[in-house]
C-alpha cells in the first residue's frame, strides 16, 4: 500500500514535468539502443564468419604429411609419401571421435569433352567426402563404395567445369570426359559453393573414387591427404589428439621425436577470425557502455536539481507524515522509472535500428536476447546508483529549513 | 476537566552557535485542553518559531517535557515523529505550501498517502468532506494556480483537516492574506473550533488574537502572559463590518 502510494507520487512527479523527464531519458534511450546495436553488428559479424567457415566444413580435419629431413635436407611435405591407405584404414578403426573420413589423392589436369576443355583440379575421394565438405549435389547422385572398390571411371563436376565443358548443355549427368585422356562417366554436379574465404573457386574441381585416381591418374599408391569430420566443432581439438596418437604408432614414432605429418582443424581459423570480430564488439560495447554512463549521469544530474528545486515540497510532505524512507523512496522510483522507461525506449530504438542497418547498410546483426537483458540491468542499476545519491541527501534534510527554504 | 492534548512542563530549548549557546526557550510550561483555541504570540526572537517547531514535532526540546495526546514525544526518532506529525497534527502555513499544478483534492490527500491504514476509497470520501468543510466542495480539482491566495489558504485548512487531528497548528497562516480574506479564514477557524477542533496559531498580529479563546505572549522564551480572552470577538461579525471593496 505504502509502496503503491510512492508510485504514484513518484509517477505523479514525472507526469507533471514531462519535457525534462523526456530529455532525461534520452541519454538512457541512446545508451541503450547503441549498446543493443552495436552488439547487434558484434555478435552479425561474428556470424556471417562462422558461416562462412562452417560452409568449407568447420569441424574438418586435415591430415597432411609432414616435411622430412633426408640427409640433411628438408623436404617438401607435399613430395612425402608416408602417408599410407593403412593409415587410413587405421585411423577409420580406431578413432571415435571421427564421423567422416575419407582418403585424398588430388592432381591437376584438363577436362576435355569434344572441343571444349578446362583445366582443373581432380580429387580423388571416397563417398564421404560430400559430408565432410557439406556439398550437396544439383543433380545426378554420388559414387557407390562399390564404385570406389572396382576404381570405376566415374566423375562429379563443379558449376565452373560445367560451364567452360559443357556450356550448351544444361544437365551434364551421363556425359563423358575425359580428364588426363582417361573417360569418365560424369554421374552427379555439385551444388555450387562460390569462391571461399582465400578467394579460390570451390566449384573448379572434379571428384572422383580415389582408387580411380590413384591407379590411373596419378599412378601412385601412398595418399596426399586424410580429411575428416569431428563429432562437432566443440571435439575438434580432442579428435586432433586422438589422430595424432593413432598416426603415432602406425608411424613407429617414439614420443622424443618429430611427427611426420601434420594434422590441423579449422578451430585455429575460427578462433582468428573470431577474436577479430570481439575485439570489434568489445570495442562498439565500450563506446555503448561510455554512452550509458553519460545516460546515468545526465539522471543523477536531474535528480539533483529536482531535489533542489521541490526542498520546499520534500520539507511538507515531511511536516504531514513523510518519513526519511518515504521520501528516498519517492525519489529512488522516480529515478528508476525514468531510467526503466528510458530503457524501454531504448530497446525499441536499438531494434529499429538494427533493422535499418540490417535493411539498408546490409550489415549482418543479430540481437542476442542477452544484450537486452543486459542493457535492461544496467538501466536499472544506473537507475539505482545515479538515484540513490540524490535521494539519500533528500531523505536526510531537516524538515525545518526544508520547510523555510525559498 | 475537558481533555489534555499538550502538556509543556519546563521545556527549553538551546542551540549551539560555534562557541555561543542561544537560549530560545528558556523553561516554558503549559497545557492546552480540548477544544481550545489558543494563540501564540511574541515579536520576533520571542521562542516562538522554536516553540512551534517543538510543538509540531519538528524539532526536539533540550529539556522539559512534552507531551501530545498523552504521548511522550522527547526521545523519539525521526520515524516515530513522522508518525506523530501524520496522526496528530494538522499543519497550515504563512505560505500555504500547496503542491503546484497539483489538483486541490490531491493535495488534501497528501497526509492521507503516509498513512497506509488508509484505503484509496477511504482517503478520497475524506478529502472531499474536508474541502466541503472548508467551502471549496465545488473547487475539488482546480489547482493552485487556479485559485485565490484565500482559496488555497483554505486547501492547505482542508488538508490539515484530512487525517483528523487532535490539534491544528498553524504558522501565521494569516499573514499572507489581506485583511478581508485573513477574517475570513479566521471566522472559518472559529467555525472549525466551535466543531471542537483545537487549534494553536501562532502569530504576530495582535487583532488576531482577540478571535481566540486564549492568549499565550512568549518574550525572550519565556511565557510573559498567559491569559484566556473573556472577550472574544466574531470575525463573522467583523467581516461585515470592513468597508465594502469597490468594484
Amino acid at each position: 500500500m505504502r509502496v503503491f502510494n510512492l508510485v504514484k507520487i513518484s509517477y505523479k512527479a514525472i507526469v507533471l514535468n514531462k519535457m525534462r523527464t523526456l530529455l532525461t531519458m534520452l541519454g538512457i534511450i541512446i545508451g541503450v539502443a547503441s549498446v543493443i546495436a552495436m552488439l547487434a553488428i558484434g555478435e552479425g559479424s561474428k556470424e556471417s564468419i562462422r558461416a562462412t567457415i562452417s560452409s568449407m566444413g568447420s569441424n574438418m580435419i586435415t591430415i597432411r604429411p609432414g616435411s622430412d629431413v633426408r640427409g640433411g635436407v628438408r623436404q617438401d611435405p607435399s613430395a612425402m609419401e608416408t602417408l599410407t591407405f593403412s593409415d587410413y584404414e587405421a585411423i577409420k578403426e580406431q578413432a571415435d571421435l571421427l564421423t567422416y573420413i575419407t582418403p585424398l589423392v588430388d592432381g591437376r589436369g584438363q577436362v576435355i569433352s569434344g572441343s571444349n576443355n578446362w583445366p582443373s583440379s581432380i580429387y580423388g575421394v571416397n563417398p564421404d567426402y560430400l559430408n565432410i565438405k557439406v556439398v550437396g549435389l544439383q543433380s545426378g547422385s554420388m559414387f557407390t563404395d562399390a564404385e570406389v572398390k572396382s576404381a570405376a571411371k566415374v566423375a562429379l563436376i563443379g558449376q565452373t567445369v560445367v560451364d567452360n565443358v559443357f556450356p550448351d548443355i544444361e544437365d551434364p549427368v551421363g556425359q563423358m570426359i575425359r580428364f588426363n585422356n582417361i573417360p569418365f562417366k560424369v554421374i552427379g554436379v555439385l551444388e555450387v559453393k562460390g569462391e571461399n574465404t582465400f578467394g579460390q573457386d570451390q566449384d573448379d574441381i572434379v571428384i572422383a573414387p580415389y582408387t580411380t585416381v590413384q591407379k590411373r591418374i596419378l599412378a601412385i599408391s601412398h595418399l596426399n591427404q586424410i580429411i575428416a569430420s569431428s563429432v562437432s566443432e566443440e571435439d575438434a581439438p580432442e579428435a586432433v589428439i586422438q589422430v595424432s596418437e593413432i598416426l603415432r604408432t602406425q608411424h613407429k614414432i617414439s614420443d622424443s621425436d618429430e611427427e611426420d605429418f601434420n594434422v590441423r582443424s579449422m578451430e585455429e581459423l575460427i578462433s582468428t577470425f573470431s577474436s577479430t570480430s570481439e575485439m570489434l564488439t568489445i570495442l562498439l560495447v565500450a563506446v555503448a557502455s561510455i554512452s550509458l554512463l553519460i545516460g546515468g549521469i545526465g539522471i543523477m544530474n536531474i535528480m539533483y536539481v529536482s531535489v533542489k528545486e521541490r526542498t520546499k515540497e520534500i520539507g511538507l510532505r515531511m511536516a504531514v507524515g513523510g518519513r526519511g524512507a518515504d521520501i528516498l523512496m519517492q525519489f529512488l522510483i522516480e529515478a528508476i522509472m525514468i531510467s526503466i522507461t528510458g530503457g524501454v525506449l531504448g530497446v525499441i530504438l536499438g531494434l529499429s535500428a538494427t533493422v535499418f542497418i540490417e535493411e539498408f547498410l546490409n550489415w549482418p546483426t543479430s540481437v542476442a536476447l542477452y544484450s537486452i537483458i543486459i542493457s535492461f540491468a544496467v538501466c536499472a542499476i544506473t537507475g539505482i546508483f545515479f538515484g540513490w545519491y540524490p535521494a539519500r541527501k533528500a531523505s536526510a534534510l531537516d524538515p525545518i529549513t526544508a520547510l523555510r527554504y525559498e | 476537566m475537558s481533555k489534555e492534548i499538550i502538556k509543556i512542563e519546563d521545556l527549553k530549548r538551546e542551540f549551539v552557535m560555534g562557541t555561543e549557546t542561544v537560549h530560545a526557550l528558556r523553561g516554558i510550561s503549559f497545557t492546552i485542553n480540548e477544544g481550545e483555541f489558543v494563540t501564540i504570540m511574541g515579536s520576533s526572537g520571542s521562542g516562538k518559531s522554536t516553540m512551534l517547531n517543538i510543538l509540531g514535532c519538528l524539532d526536539q526540546p533540550t529539556s522539559g517535557l512534552y507531551e501530545i495526546d498523552g504521548v511522550k514525544v522527547k526521545d523519539l526518532n525521526r520515524n516515530e515523529l513522522a508518525a506523530i506529525r501524520n496522526e496528530k497534527i494538522g499543519f497550515i502555513f504563512q505560505s500555504y505550501n500547496l503542491l503546484a499544478r497539483t489538483s486541490a483534492i490531491e493535495n488534501v490527500e497528501l497526509p492521507l498517502l503516509y498513512n497506509s491504514k488508509v484505503s484509496t476509497e477511504e482517503r478520497r470520501k475524506r478529502a472531499i468532506k474536508a474541502l466541503e468543510m472548508v467551502g471549496l466542495g465545488d473547487r475539488l480539482h482546480h489547482t493552485p494556480s487556479q485559485l485565490s491566495g484565500g482559496q488555497q489558504q483554505r486547501v492547505a485548512i482542508a488538508r490539515s483537516l484530512v487525517n483528523n487531528p487532535v490539534m491544528i497548528l498553524a504558522d501565521e497562516a494569516t499573514g499572507n492574506l489581506d485583511t478581508r480574506t485573513s477574517y475570513e479564514i479566521m471566522s472559518l477557524f472559529q467555525e472549525l473550533n466551535k466543531q471542537g477542533i483545537t487549534i494553536t496559531f501562532v502569530t504576530h498580529e495582535p487583532d488576531i488574537a482577540t478571535f481566540s479563546s486564549r492568549t499565550i505572549i512568549l518574550k525572550d522564551g519565556h511565557i510573559v502572559k498567559d491569559y484566556l480572552n473573556d472577550d472574544i470577538q466574531s470575525a463573522s461579525k467583523e467581516l461585515a463590518k470592513l468597508p465594502k471593496e469597490d468594484n
